[in-house]
């Protein structure tokens, strides 16, 4: 019995997708047959989530097809997709914290007896059996408000469970989960894949690829690069495929350190800030046993003036949540953070920009930037108590500041009066930067800094916060990028599930020891 | 390194169930037992002072001032849960009841039935205008609904003029409507606390009821739920109108003179009720009969300063001071049902 034989139950055919001058897919193609498990992989950025949201109704695609049975259909709404029989469980729950799980998982779709009134115990039934087949013990009854990521896409997969879907993509299902519960997950999909549906899996951890799915397809840069039966293939041809390039990230970090930092970077072979020189021994940023509830426990660690710190963990492992509570957005229960020895003010921004912290925050559309400023307002709004004159900003001194940081981050605009809403993704991330580099920093926290960012300005983006720290600015990066993590970070720290579970200097980490580290699904190798 | 804490975190496991059940139908009663709560707290209070307060004269004439408040914060509830507001409501009363008791000088021996219809038919299109304009013109319900206040208002004044409706050109049988009662209880009351009841069982246990809750709750997440969110979104609002429309035929049965200031302000006040009654303002929670309590609430302070002779001009003072108190407790509940949440399904790990 070959499934492959058939006509696929569902397949995207080059389709295409641009959001303003980004664009997300440019070619993605997958074809999905009944009863197999499929995987979607490809780095961050290479257009997997768009491709979701295409296939669940979300964005239409601005050019190929998605055709069902063979026959091109349209899906214009998620309820269009969902009446298609397709199932999507987003990387990012989609809940409503107000009501109960049980009705998470069935509104709009809720059981009916006489006059369709709702029917309250078979809908409680109905969730405890669905909780039963992914054998956790989660009470149908609660709220949504206030469960961990990792219960909320339970929630995800039991109401994907529920439509009795032809088509299940799980968006990342298992990045938030603990081996036992992805074990579980693995025997629901392979009844699901038994039961002729076909699941569409993207993933980051490769060795679920080889345990679970029958075929691959590697996206790199929004397009198409390969689709193999996963016997056929290495792990190496898929990371291969991935990255595209056969370039070692050690040599590209050499590369990009040399220019920026000159002979003390030759003097440290490669390494900006050696060990015990005076610059790097001084602990700027010191955060000790932080923990809030719940999100994080006990993150203790130090950056210190000159190093760029980069932590590193799945998505939803507390990475974001931490660097938050450190620079006062949101509180946390026990610890404290330390700049420079003083004691900061908890749960106070004022306090941390006021003591030399700087933050990009991860989404620069909703808290970077005010999208409706132009240029320069943005640029000069940490800085306003030094652009003004006699209590009045001076539009003349914001105009001065701006284009002056506008040429050092060579940044592309058009004027510096047009709304910032007009620049590229990268050049917005510029304006952030630019925003906070005005304050000169002693410490600058970056979250995800080149998220959605294409490939020339993250490179520009990467030199500028090498440079940055040869300048003497501690600098505490996020990201998902592994690549990313490992070109540029000095040290490595990674979190999983709310805590810290290891450290490696940039010489030992790889991103094989990193992702182990963040999954927890093997045992650490030894590097 | 950090395995100082990890015990702490990794206590028995089977609380994950039953336990956060308890917390949360805990933290759902007090929800609505606290209002009333305070309602018997201050009818107690009150009476002691002065036992005129529960008269039957007394509680019939509360009651009467409940009713139409108590309806129109149904209508206004279902709009609020859906992380929206009608601040037109006001407006559409003043205007249905001048020009559907106009009907009665004007075409003699015109059913009352046929005056409701137009009560509620204006009511409608106001409401219906309201919920294009929110749900397909994207535009915020607050601004949209301070336009139509304004318009409705506007256009009510166009109409009345210096005119007035008065009590001779009503026929009797229409002002018995809110005066029949039996034993001091009104009919009108008993037939909206029923329909409140009803609003409540919709609001429970129907799929369109449930959705407006989901709405409100994330917007987001109704889009990807597949719910037609515009569409429930403009039925809200049909319905407040609707309610409006019929609360303003009421009205003038009630006070039988009517001018262009009819129900003006009224809006804020039913707001209030809502608030107060445990509706979250920015949707997703909260209930009718917590609503209707509110409205009972509010009525009840103007009443018992009345009878213990203090000056009226207190009453909006403490519902403004009872609105603060509503919204902190319900912050103060949220903050720490939340820690209370989080921590639950952290010990579960």
């Amino acid at each position: 019995m070959d499934p492959f034989a058939d006509v696929p139950v569902l397949s995207l055919r080059h389709a295409a997708k641009s959001f303003g001058a980004v664009r997300a897919v440019v070619d993605g193609t997958v074809d999905l047959y009944g009863g197999e498990a499929h995987a979607l992989l490809g780095e961050n950025g290479a257009g997997k989530s768009t491709m979701v949201k295409m296939l669940a109704g979300v964005h239409q695609p601005d050019a190929g097809q998605i055709e069902i049975n063979g026959q091109p259909v349209s899906l214009n709404s998620p309820a269009a997709a969902q009446a298609a029989g397709i199932a999507v469980i987003y990387q990012e729950p989609t809940l409503f914290p107000d009501l109960s799980v049980a009705e998470n998982i069935f509104m709009g779709r809720q059981p009916l007896r006489g006059f369709r009134r709702i029917d309250r115990r078979l809908l409680r039934e109905m969730s405890v059996e669905l909780f039963a087949r992914l054998g956790v013990p989660l009470d149908p009854d609660r709220i949504c408000r206030g469960l961990s990521i990792a219960d909320q896409q339970l929630v995800e997969i039991a109401k994907a469970l529920s439509l009795d879907a032809r088509v299940i993509v799980m968006d990342e299902p298992t990045a938030a989960l603990s081996a036992a519960e992805v074990a579980r997950l693995f025997e629901v999909v392979r009844t699901l894949c038994a039961s002729a549906a076909a699941v569409l899996f993207i993933t980051h951890r490769l060795e679920e690829v080889f345990e679970i799915c029958q075929r691959a397809t590697v996206m790199r840069d929004g397009a198409h690069v390969l689709t193999a039966m996963v016997d056929d293939v290495s792990p190496d041809d898929l990371v291969r495929a991935m990255v595209g390039r056969e370039m070692p990230v050690r040599e590209r970090r050499g590369a990009a350190w040399t220019d920026d930092r000159g002979s003390e970077a030759e003097e440290g072979g490669g390494k900006a800030a050696p060990e015990g020189s005076p610059r790097a021994s001084t602990a700027v940023l010191q955060a000790q046993r932080l923990t809030r509830e719940g999100v994080f426990i006990d993150i203790s660690f130090e950056v210190k003036a000159g190093e760029i710190v980069a932590l590193a963990g799945l998505v939803g492992s507390g990475r974001s949540e931490v660097a938050r509570a450190i620079f006062g957005i949101d509180r946390y229960d026990a610890g404290g953070v330390r700049l420079g020895g003083q004691p900061l003010r908890k749960a106070s921004p004022a306090a941390s920009m006021e003591a030399g912290i700087g933050y990009v925050p991860e989404d620069r559309r909703q808290q970077g930037l005010v999208m409706e400023m132009s240029i320069q307002q943005n640029v000069g709004l940490a800085s306003l108590h030094r652009l003004q004159r006699r209590g009045l900003i001076s539009s003349g001194a914001e105009r001065s500041f701006a284009s002056d940081w506008a040429q050092r981050l060579s940044l592309k605009y058009g004027r510096l009066t047009d709304p910032v809403s007009r620049l590229s993704g990268g050049n917005q991330q510029k304006v952030v930067l630019a925003k906070w580099l005005g304050r000169q920093p002693k410490v600058l926290i970056v979250d995800e800094p080149t998220r959605g960012i294409d490939i020339g300005t993250k490179a520009e983006v990467h030199r500028l916060l090498v440079q940055l720290a040869s300048d003497g600015v501690a600098v505490l990066m996020i990201s998902s990028e592994l690549p990313e993590v490992l070109a540029i970070g000095d040290r490595i720290l990674v979190m999983r599930e709310g805590r810290l579970t290891a450290e490696f200097g940039y010489q030992e980490a790889s991103e094989e020891s990193i992702m182990a580290a963040a999954t927890g699904q093997y045992e650490a190798q030894s590097s | 390194m950090n395995a100082a804490l990890t015990d702490a975190g990794q206590s028995a496991r089977p609380t994950r169930g039953a336990d956060s059940r308890r917390l949360t139908e805990r933290i759902f009663r007090i929800r609505e037992s606290g209002i009333v709560a305070v309602l018997i707290v201050f009818v107690a209070v009150t009476f002691i002072v002065q036992h005129r307060f529960l008269s039957s004269t007394n509680i019939t004439f509360v009651l009467t001032n409940t009713t139409i408040f108590a309806l129109l914060a149904l209508g206004e509830t279902m709009v609020v849960i859906t992380r929206n507001v009608d601040l037109s409501i006001g407006s559409v009363l003043g205007l249905s009841a001048y020009v559907s008791s106009n009907l009665f000088g004007q075409h003699h021996g015109i059913s009352i039935l046929a005056v409701f219809a137009v009560g509620l038919a204006i009511g409608v299109a106001c409401g219906f205008a309201n919920g294009l304009m929110v749900s397909l013109g994207r535009v915020p319900s607050l601004v949209v609904t301070l336009a139509t206040l304004y318009i409705v208002r506007g256009i009510d004044i166009l109409i009345v003029g210096g005119n007035e409706v008065i009590a001779s050109t009503l026929p009797s049988s229409f002002i018995q409507i809110a005066r029949a009662n039996v034993l001091g209880v009104p009919y009108l009351a008993i037939g909206i606390a029923v329909l409140v009841g009803l609003g409540a069982y919709y609001l429970r246990s129907f799929r369109s009821g449930r959705e407006l809750y989901a709405i409100g709750s994330s917007p987001d997440a109704a889009r990807l739920a597949g719910i037609g969110v515009a569409k429930r979104i403009c039925t809200a609002f049909v319905i407040s109108g609707a309610i409006a429309g019929v609360a303003g035929v009421l009205w003038a049965t009630e006070y039988q003179t009517i001018d262009s200031t009819a129900g003006t302000g009224y809006e804020l006040a039913v707001i209030a009720a809502v608030v107060v009654g445990g509706v979250a303002i920015f949707g997703g929670s909260g209930s009718v009969i917590g609503a209707a309590v509110g409205a009972l609430l509010l009525s009840t302070i103007t009443s018992a300063l009345y009878v213990l002779g203090i000056s009226p001009f207190w009453d909006q003072a403490i519902a403004g001071f009872l609105l603060l108190v509503a919204i902190s407790l319900d912050r103060a509940i949220g903050v720490r049902l939340l820690a209370a949440l989080r921590l639950r399904s952290s010990r579960a790990r």
